[in-house]
């Protein structure tokens, strides 16, 4: 008997040192190293390190955004018809493509396909465009449709939102901010929370986030024109083959400084964000607030080669499909190049650092915007903690006044089963947030029910006259039952609510399963060994303090 | 000490009761509800804009809807929060009255325009303290550099302000000020203040007599998932618990279970939709906390029935069923009275955030413990009864097995 109780006293005390290790000491990550806290400057710190409250509690801004997934399946379906019409062209199959969208399917429309090369059409799509399927179209023997596979087009959206993520990523890092957590939000519509301890005004991390900061770089054929139409009729009414029209902005210093202008230009960019390789805000000769852009060594080759072939032309300077600037090349450029335009210090600064940071594959929409300022954190989470350790006190002091010398017992196992609970917290990185407050809440109410259950049920074993030792045992395996089933059916509901829930929702599930399978532990196992130690040091015929 | 020896109350000869104050409870409720044209959701899940501000005064609603309107911002709602004392005031702008997420975007602009029109003349040039970010304070005093720490070099001094800036903040922050400052030589308090720090932040800084407590904006997107969600979850998670139920006792205890439940939950957002209180995000996970709460109740009632029925067979399931909530009506009593303590302690000195969390359990446990007696046990004696099988004798096949095993 005593050395059965001493092997899970030694159980207990091992469960006890790992979950305080975990609170003043494991290291959260790689970087740290395994301190123990010397003072009690550093122990306070590292407790409130480990014990992460979620931006709800202490304050900062939580965001949540949708991709745009279907921008850069668009983006694919125009870069495919560009190829298909080259490829139509090289192999003689004539017939003219369109790109179509009807009910929010986007596809290519190829018409006048001539029956004989129907097959050829078919064997060039199956061979260059492995992805996409070629289908008839119905009521017209002349036109096929081609469309991305679904599975392509999965891929293309996914592809976009990981892409996505790592830019915000990026972007956030340059920032600043502290702790940041970019991560999926729900499932399968593409959507991202995004949350920054500490930050009271998003206004400006928003913008940083929002701008997809499409970057090229374009031989200007002609312009700038005053208005999209006389652009249009210098040409006749029609663009020229491979060119574009894009608007811009006069530049300061010319007549009409100010207005719109349009520019044609080559359609296929002399140089993309891809090939940057840095971006610095530095003021450019005149003062005047520029970004400095270097590029890689494959873009620089390129870029050079089209500068230099086009020396006394204008080059545009394109963000997000607008003309920011079109100064004349002077002579060839290699691996450096300046964005001038009317920028203020702070938006040059914010432009390099998005280009530094790469595009955005796709546009973004915010879904969601929570700012909890820091007072609110503060006052939140001091009225959180004076409430929860007064119904706290006021549970513990019921229980002792109600079971006496058990009560003691009762409350060492739920003051483990929250060392646990804010242990394992601590262990996994988990953040506590007020649902999961409410998941701490129900732990405490079961916890407390076990103990009552197992309590109530020694008292009805010695109502009935047995002794104490055989009432506290039958005590034990009769509640056992029932403190199983109420716990497995809690569990499987909050496993649920982790698995098909998104943020506050699986914040109320995780510290809901940790607390309950952690008072199976102590209300089972612990209350157990404290009674069966107080049973072996009680004299013969002693009641039990219940 | 006991409260209750060995009770013998007759509670399923009471049923009918319970039944009818049940009903009463869920027609007042749905007819709340119906009357109000469904019930009232926060601004999380119906999309809109909210704005909590405090005031470092009694706060002129009048004058805030004045400054509003003059940013044609005249359908906000505008509400006093918490305890008076508090000076606290809810700006909200419906998602009805707007029509994108960029006019939410605009409409928390103009609330924060129309605040600063609130406090009068603002110094020029100068920024306001009392909505500053430990950030901006910082900033402002790498700038001013008031202790002389640029000689160690910019990043020590950055490192210096920036510790310096939160404790300036946090002050700020703390209590009794909770975010106001009155005057700024309050922080004299704070270690590290000297007077030239004080020189260099009446320099740069002006105090407004409110601060922005907390923002909210959601665009309709959001508020939808989040309600469809929020339900279908809640179904599956008891779904779950009925199988397990089922699998572990009988289906028709997993189907009184589940029914128990699903009553709490009704009658809770019937009782809400009459105090006319918001269901918010808090409110959603209070509800998931009582479900798992009644749940457990229930269960507890149901384990010791089943217990019962091994170890008496003669017994009819009535009395068996009045024997079982007595036997535990002293463990239902304590845990029902220890869990209604802690959230009412939550309720009381919680604070506004976890208001409407805290209520939403005080009335969820009194409910919960109340469906275990006087939905879920009547249901299985229904069920017994109309089967002919109010003698125990007649039991189903795996209560026998159970009995089977518990006799081995």
């Amino acid at each position: 008997m005593e050395k059965k109780i001493r092997n899970r006293v030694i159980i207990i005390a091992v469960a006890i040192v790992v979950c305080l290790l975990g609170i003043i000491c494991y290291p959260r990550n790689e970087q740290e190293t395994f301190g123990f806290p010397t003072n009690w400057q550093r122990l306070k710190e590292n407790v409130r390190d480990r014990i992460r409250l979620g931006l709800d509690l202490k304050g900062g801004t939580h965001l949540v955004l949708q991709v745009q997934a279907n921008d850069a399946v668009n983006i694919t379906v125009d870069l495919a018809q560009e190829r298909l019409q080259d490829e139509l062209r090289s192999h003689g199959i004539p017939a003219t493509v369109e790109k179509k969208t009807e009910n929010g399917r986007t596809y290519l429309l190829l018409s006048n396909v001539l029956q004989e090369k129907s097959g050829d059409l078919q064997t060039l799509v199956s061979e260059q465009f492995p992805d996409w399927d070629l289908t008839r179209r119905a009521g017209d023997p002349n036109a096929r449709e081609m469309s991305l596979k679904t599975s392509a087009a999965g891929n293309i959206r996914n592809q976009a939102l990981e892409q996505s993520k790592n830019t915000i990523r990026n972007r956030i890092d340059q920032l600043g901010v502290t702790e940041p957590t970019i991560a999926d939000y729900g499932r399968g519509d593409y959507e991202l929370v995004v949350q920054l301890p500490g930050v009271d005004d998003p206004t400006r991390v928003k913008d940083i986030i929002q701008s997809t900061a499409m970057l090229t770089l374009k031989i200007v054929r002609d312009g700038p024109f005053p208005s999209r139409e006389a652009a249009l009729a210098s040409h006749g009414g029609i663009l020229p083959p491979d060119s574009e029209l894009l608007p811009g902005r006069r530049e300061s210093g010319s007549d009409n400084a100010g207005g719109e202008a349009w520019y044609v230009l080559d359609r296929i960019p002399a140089v993309t964000g891809r090939d940057l390789r840095d971006a610095q805000p530095r003021p450019d000769e005149n003062g005047r607030p520029s970004v400095n852009f270097s590029l890689t060594r494959d873009g620089a080759a390129r870029f050079g080669r089209v500068t230099g072939a086009n020396i006394g032309k204008q080059l545009a300077i394109i963000l997000d499909n607008r003309v920011v600037s079109a100064p004349v090349i002077q002579g060839q450029i290699t691996d450096n190049g300046r964005i001038t335009g009317s920028f203020t210090p702070q938006q040059a600064a914010d432009l390099a650092l998005v280009l530094r940071s790469g595009a955005l594959p796709a546009s973004i929409k915010y879904l969601q915007e929570m700012t909890v300022g820091p007072s609110l954190g503060a006052d939140s989470i001091r009225h959180g903690v004076i409430a929860s350790i007064i119904g706290l006190l006021a549970v513990m002091a019921f229980m002792l006044f109600y079971y006496r010398g058990s009560g003691i017992n009762a409350n060492l196992a739920l003051f483990l089963n929250l060392l646990i609970l804010v242990a394992a917290l601590a262990y996994f990185g988990a953040v506590l947030t007020l649902p999961g407050i409410a998941g701490v809440i129900l732990t405490v109410g079961m916890g407390v029910d076990s103990n009552v259950l197992i309590f109530e049920r020694i008292r009805e074993e010695l109502r009935l006259g047995k002794t104490v030792g055989a009432a506290v045992a039958g005590g034990f395996d009769h509640a056992f039952h029932t403190i199983i089933d109420t716990h497995v059916t809690t569990v499987v509901s909050a496993l649920i609510l982790f698995t098909f829930g998104t943020g506050p929702i699986r914040g109320f599930a995780v510290t809901l399963t940790i607390g309950l399978i952690a008072n199976l532990f102590t209300s089972v196992f612990v209350s157990r060994v404290i009674f069966d130690y107080v049973l072996t040091r009680r004299e013969k015929g002693e009641a039990l303090s219940i | 000490m006991e409260f209750f020896h060995e009770p013998k109350i007759d509670w399923m000869g009471k049923k009918w009761y319970f039944i009818g104050l049940t009903l009463v409870l869920l027609v007042a409720g749905m007819a709340s509800i119906a009357v109000r044209r469904g019930l009232t959701y926060g601004i999380d899940f119906r999309g809109g804009t909210l704005v909590y501000v405090k005031f470092a005064r009694q706060p002129d609603l009048d004058a805030i809807r004045g400054q509003l309107r003059k940013e044609n911002l005249g359908g906000a709602t505008i509400q006093r929060y918490g305890p008076v004392a508090g000076n606290e005031v809810m700006i909200g702008l419906d998602l009805q009255a707007t029509t994108s997420t960029d006019a939410l975007d605009a409409g928390k602009r103009a609330i924060a325009s129309a605040l600063a029109g609130l406090s009068g003349a603002r110094p020029e040039g100068r920024v306001d303290f009392n909505n500053a970010s430990p950030q901006t304070v910082a900033e402002h005093l790498v700038v001013a550099d008031p202790l002389h720490l640029a000689s160690k070099g910019s990043e020590e001094a950055m490192r210096a302000y920036r510790e310096l800036a939160e404790a300036v903040v946090n002050f700020r922050n703390g209590p009794p000020r909770s975010g106001l400052l009155g005057d700024l030589s309050e922080l004299k308090a704070v270690p590290g203040v000297t007077p030239a720090v004080l020189e260099a932040l009446g320099k740069d800084f002006y105090l407004s007599s409110y601060a922005v407590r907390n923002t909210e904006i959601v665009g309709p997107k959001v508020g939808t998932d989040l309600r469809r969600q929020a339900i279908y979850v809640t179904l599956a998670g008891l779904g779950a618990m009925l199988v397990y139920i089922w699998f572990r006792f009988e289906l028709i205890y997993g189907v009184a279970a589940v029914i128990a439940t699903f009553h709490d939950v009704l009658i809770t957002l019937g009782i809400f939709s009459l105090l006319n209180k918001e269901i918010s995000l808090t409110v959603i996970a209070a509800l998931l906390t009582l479900v798992g709460y009644s749940m457990n109740d229930t269960i507890v009632v149901f384990d010791r029935i089943r217990e019962n029925v091994h170890l008496n067979k003669r017994e009819s399931f009535f009395d068996l069923v009045n024997r079982s909530i007595n036997q535990t009506l002293s463990r239902t009593i304590l845990t029902s009275g220890l869990t209604f303590l802690a959230v009412l302690s939550l309720y009381l000195f919680g604070g506004e955030v976890i208001h409407g969390f805290a209520l939403t359990l005080v009335i969820g446990v009194i409910i919960g413990t109340y469906s275990s007696i006087a939905i879920a046990s009547p249901i299985l004696v229904f069920f017994y009864e109309r089967a002919g099988k109010n003698r125990v004798g007649a039991r189903p096949r795996a209560l026998e097995r159970e009995t089977a095993d518990a006799r081995r």
